[in-house]
């Protein structure tokens, strides 16, 4: 009973079917614990204007799924005006469809790489407004996904060419360029993301010209910018020892210098190998923007939690943390699937390169 | 740029007294070698003598510490953009292909001429395919290199380096990493080559390319040259003991 | 190394040498210094700008805060702590909670971590399934949320009044968990156990674990135990099936065959990216500041919110951060490459 791939299992047969009995009895408590508190005893809506007290009468025995089905809305586009939710719900859509196209090797082109630049400018502008003669909305109303989805596709796009330069920089012979890249990434990487946000939304007013005030949620992008760009460089740094010498030197053969050789036949293949980390990466960003509800930003679950503090709902922190897992849930794992499936298909075409 | 003093009786690569170093290792010891245009070599010795630094050396792959090397009329010195310019006007093929695995056959013999000497896309794809059908594989020019036979691999990636039109062709054991019955396919597009009069230093342990094909054969051992004169006296009458004990390990 | 570099020795030039620009070393020279201006130049700028904003705003600088009075608690610690204490000592007694955390969810993250592992690959399905979706909704959900969450589900707990009471003395409430805990007195028999007892709204006496330790402590373990159990996991996968079946062939059981043969082989494999983990670990320690827990982070939060020196304070939590990170990492890579040493490749 060897499964393929696998060490044989470890027990006799009649262990295994023991251990499944008592396992699966157990797991079946459990699940029905949770079916009777999620679905049967769950209250799905309350009356229009009603308070919460039909929910606090079954706390405990089943789920308050009412404060997800009244404040999904708040928890999806955060404290957007009403009128307009239908930009941030545009927003939403384009970077939906903008991930998956990524995942679709064929969709892969130079106009897929400008969409990954196109796509978070409009949404700015789009949530703004005011360039478009729409209602301005200040980015202090911008909040949950969208909010989740521009700092982690801005901040991965924008962070990506200085990685190169760093992971560039950190293989470089000359010393002084070396040991500033070094440095960076080092000193990026030992410290938590939290301080960075910290110095974001603190310590970069202090640094700006008199008068000049900064967009908290810019002074956040920078961040997420500056910590994604030390990670990347070290992924891009794998990749770029990847990338067998024969090609640097039959570059150089052809007469190509740095950097027409870096960026025509090093880095393309640097890139291809990298692709498995560079997608974790992502998905690490993704779930890292959820940091900056500690500096007062409502993203995804910045606006989870604020509907909890709302007295109407205080104590169904459980439903609602819930709901936003399963959102994060839904992206990372689609996510994470698709791109060992794109991992397959590369390895397939590269062949025995 | 250094001035280029261009006679029929110049030599086409002119070694002279090179000494290179890796570390303490002292890997190329006074190297002195003149080739003249349309001149085909083939260097020889064991593994380690120096026989693949000695023609990496030529197109500033590797550094020489000592001495001079002038190709086609330009010395090799330090300077970036006079190493690119030889390279310019010297090919070379590797052991192991190193062809673009992320471009097609044609892609990669198209990508120098585009970005190094500005050609336009039509007039590198035409060269390309001129190259390729030279070489026998311009049915395979829209194919990924790993799609390829190590063969077909080979004669490709001597396609690429024909396509900028070098004057010079460095080999560097063209044929070692191939299947046996690709090795002659290789060695008759090199004959070919050799028969419209391309200057050609080869390393190789083909001897039978070696005679049939070659004004000199150089042995080289331990970093110094040893033997350099005409296939027939090479084979027939070498001067050195080191060489006859070379010569019959190789031909059994 | 690029065909680009320069060889291991200096050339020797036979002809004369112009310093010139085409010359690469001049040319690498420079741009290493115009790097370096362009950079102290920037920082140049910022800092001046950053002297006037202070100047302006009437905040203090230095680190002279760090001997004032704190003027805040600190709810648990390691140290004694009362508001009359300085600063310094606020932000020991957060560093200490830092490392308490730390130290425990490294334990047990690994512990779980291999169980996980071990379990994946595990013949039974329903255990294989069981860690698979363990691991794929831990690692797929924000560590933050996962904090939250717990932090959540104690104080859904019951009311101190209305206390869990499992066992004698102990007591499960959203105030925390009480236990008992063992003073020393003269006379026979020098240890007793002394209960916590409900005074009030809350319980006096005896030890106790807050919600928000045991709220972090929870989620960190959790969260890096699946990282590490696929670590694991990969660990094991990577030794060669030869070595199981040599095993099984000279007849070691598969209890034998894993903790003798491939265990230590898969170790070589799974150390290095494990210690990584627990790096992570030590800086996802920081996300204490968003369930109120007292660790460096908060400290240094409350710190810069009261002095509103926020560039000291924010600078120094980031070399005490770094500092343990570059000696961890530095200890690990001395450990890996002693332990790796010691034996080739499987």
């Amino acid at each position: 009973m060897t499964r393929h791939g696998r060490p044989p299992p470890m027990f006799h047969d009649w262990t295994n079917t023991i251990a499944t009995i008592v396992l699966g009895a157990l797991l079946a408590y459990v699940a029905y614990s949770f079916v009777q508190w999620g679905v049967v005893h769950a209250i799905w809506r309350l009356p229009d204007g009603a308070s919460s007290i039909m929910c606090r009468d079954v706390r405990g025995e089943g789920a308050c799924w009412a404060v997800v089905v009244e404040r999904a809305r708040f928890m999806l586009v955060g404290g957007y005006p009403i009128d307009e939710q239908w930009r941030p719900y545009a927003v939403c859509l384009l970077f939906v469809a903008l991930y998956a196209a990524s995942l679709v090797r064929t969709l892969w082109s130079r106009w897929l790489l400008a969409f990954w630049i196109a796509v978070p400018v409009v949404a700015v502008v789009l949530l703004r407004g005011r360039w478009l003669g729409l209602t301005d909305v200040p980015s202090e109303f911008w909040g949950g996904l969208p909010l989740t989805f521009l700092l982690s596709t801005a901040g991965f796009t924008v962070a990506l060419p200085f990685a190169v330069l760093l992971a560039l920089g950190r293989r470089s012979t000359l010393p002084a360029i070396r040991a500033l890249s070094v440095g960076y990434i080092e000193v990026v990487r030992g410290v938590p993301l939290i301080t960075f946000l910290f110095m974001a939304a603190v310590m970069f007013p202090l640094f700006a010209p008199q008068g000049v005030n900064v967009d908290k949620l810019l002074r956040a992008q920078i961040a997420f910018i500056m910590v994604t760009a030390a990670y990347l460089a070290e992924v891009i740094r794998g990749g770029l020892q990847a990338v067998p010498r024969g090609q640097y030197e039959a570059a150089a053969s052809l007469g190509l210098s740095f950097w027409p050789a870096m960026m025509l036949v090093v880095l393309p293949q640097a890139f291809r190998v990298s692709i498995p980390p560079l997608v974790n990466t992502f998905i690490a960003l993704f779930k890292d923007t959820s940091l900056v509800i500690v500096i007062g930003l409502f993203d995804l679950l910045g606006a989870a939690k604020a509907v909890i503090v709302d007295p109407k709902w205080v104590g169904f922190g459980v439903e609602v943390y819930l709901f936003a897992a399963a959102v994060y849930f839904a992206f990372s794992y689609a996510v994470s699937r698709f791109s060992l499936r794109l991992e397959r298909e590369l390895q397939r075409a590269a062949g025995t390169a | 740029m250094g001035g280029r003093e261009s006679s029929p009786f110049q030599a086409h690569v002119d070694m002279q007294a090179v000494n290179k170093w890796f570390g303490a290792l002292h890997v190329l010891r006074d190297v002195t070698l003149k080739v003249r245009r349309g001149e085909r070599i083939v260097i020889c010795g064991p593994s380690g003598s120096g026989k693949s630094t000695l023609i990496r050396c030529i197109n500033g792959l590797e550094v020489h510490h000592a001495g001079r090397i002038v190709v086609d009329g330009v010395e090799l010195n330090d300077d970036a953009r006079t190493i690119d310019q030889v390279r310019c006007g010297v090919g070379m093929v590797f052991q192991q292909f190193n062809l673009f695995p992320h471009l097609t056959v044609l892609e990669n013999c198209t990508l120098a001429p585009i970005r190094v000497k500005k050609a336009t896309r039509t007039a590198a794809r035409d060269l390309a395919l001129h190259h390729l059908t030279r070489v026998r594989i311009s049915d395979q020019a829209d194919k990924y290199p790993s799609q390829l036979s190590g063969g077909q691999q080979q004669r490709a990636a001597i396609a690429r380096a024909l396509c900028m039109n070098p004057k010079i062709m460095l080999f560097d054991e063209p044929t070692s990493a191939l299947d046996p019955e690709m090795v002659k396919e290789v060695l008759n597009t090199m004959v070919s080559l050799a028969d419209e009069g391309m200057t050609m230093l080869c390393v190789t342990h083909e001897m039978t390319f070696a005679r049939q094909v070659a004004n000199r054969v150089i042995f080289i051992d331990a970093g110094r040259i040893l033997e350099d004169e005409a296939p027939e006296a090479f084979f027939d009458t070498p001067k050195h003991d080191r060489t006859r004990a070379f010569l019959s390990q190789i031909l059994h | 190394m690029i065909p680009y570099a320069h060889g291991t020795a200096p050339p020797m030039r036979t002809t004369p040498r112009r310093v010139s620009w085409t010359d690469p070393r001049v040319r690498a020279i420079a741009w290493q210094l115009a790097v370096v201006a362009a950079l102290i130049a920037v920082i140049a700028t910022v800092a001046l700008q950053t002297a006037i904003n202070l100047r302006a705003r009437g905040i203090a600088s230095g680190f002279d805060f760090l001997t004032r009075p704190a003027g805040f608690e600190i709810a648990r610690g390691l140290l004694p702590f009362s508001s009359r204490d300085s600063y310094t000592r606020a932000l020991l007694v957060g560093l200490l909670n830092t490392v308490r955390v730390s130290l425990l969810g490294i334990a047990i993250a690994t512990s779980l971590g291999l169980l996980i592992g071990v379990a994946r690959l595990s013949g039974i399905w329903i255990v294989s399934t069981v860690a698979r979706v363990y691991v794929e909704v831990t690692r797929n959900t924000p560590l933050l949320l996962q904090l939250l969450f717990w932090y959540t589900v104690t104080q859904a707990l019951p009311a101190p009044s209305d206390a869990l009471n499992p066992l004698p003395g102990v007591y499960l409430c959203f105030r925390g968990l009480f236990l008992p805990a063992p003073i020393w007195h003269d006379g026979f028999p020098w240890i007793d156990l002394e209960q916590p007892t409900l005074v009030g709204f809350g319980f006096q006496g005896g030890t106790s674990v807050s919600p928000e330790f045991a709220a972090l402590l929870v989620g960190l373990s959790t969260y890096t135990a699946a990282f590490i159990g696929e670590t694991v996991r990969a660990g094991i996968l990577a030794v060669g099936r030869g070595q199981a079946e040599a095993a099984a062939a000279l007849g070691l059981s598969r209890l034998h065959a894993l903790r003798f043969v491939v265990l230590p082989q898969a170790l070589r494999v799974i150390v290095p990216p494990t210690t990584s983990q627990y790096l992570n670990l030590f800086k996802n320690s920081s996300l204490a500041v968003a369930i109120g827990f007292p660790d460096l982070m908060s400290i240094t939060n409350t710190t810069l919110n009261q002095t509103g020196q926020a560039i000291e304070a924010i600078a120094l939590a980031m070399i005490v951060y770094l500092g343990i990170s570059l000696s961890l990492s530095a200890g690990m890579n001395l450990y890996n490459r002693a332990t790796l040493r010691r034996g080739g490749t499987a």
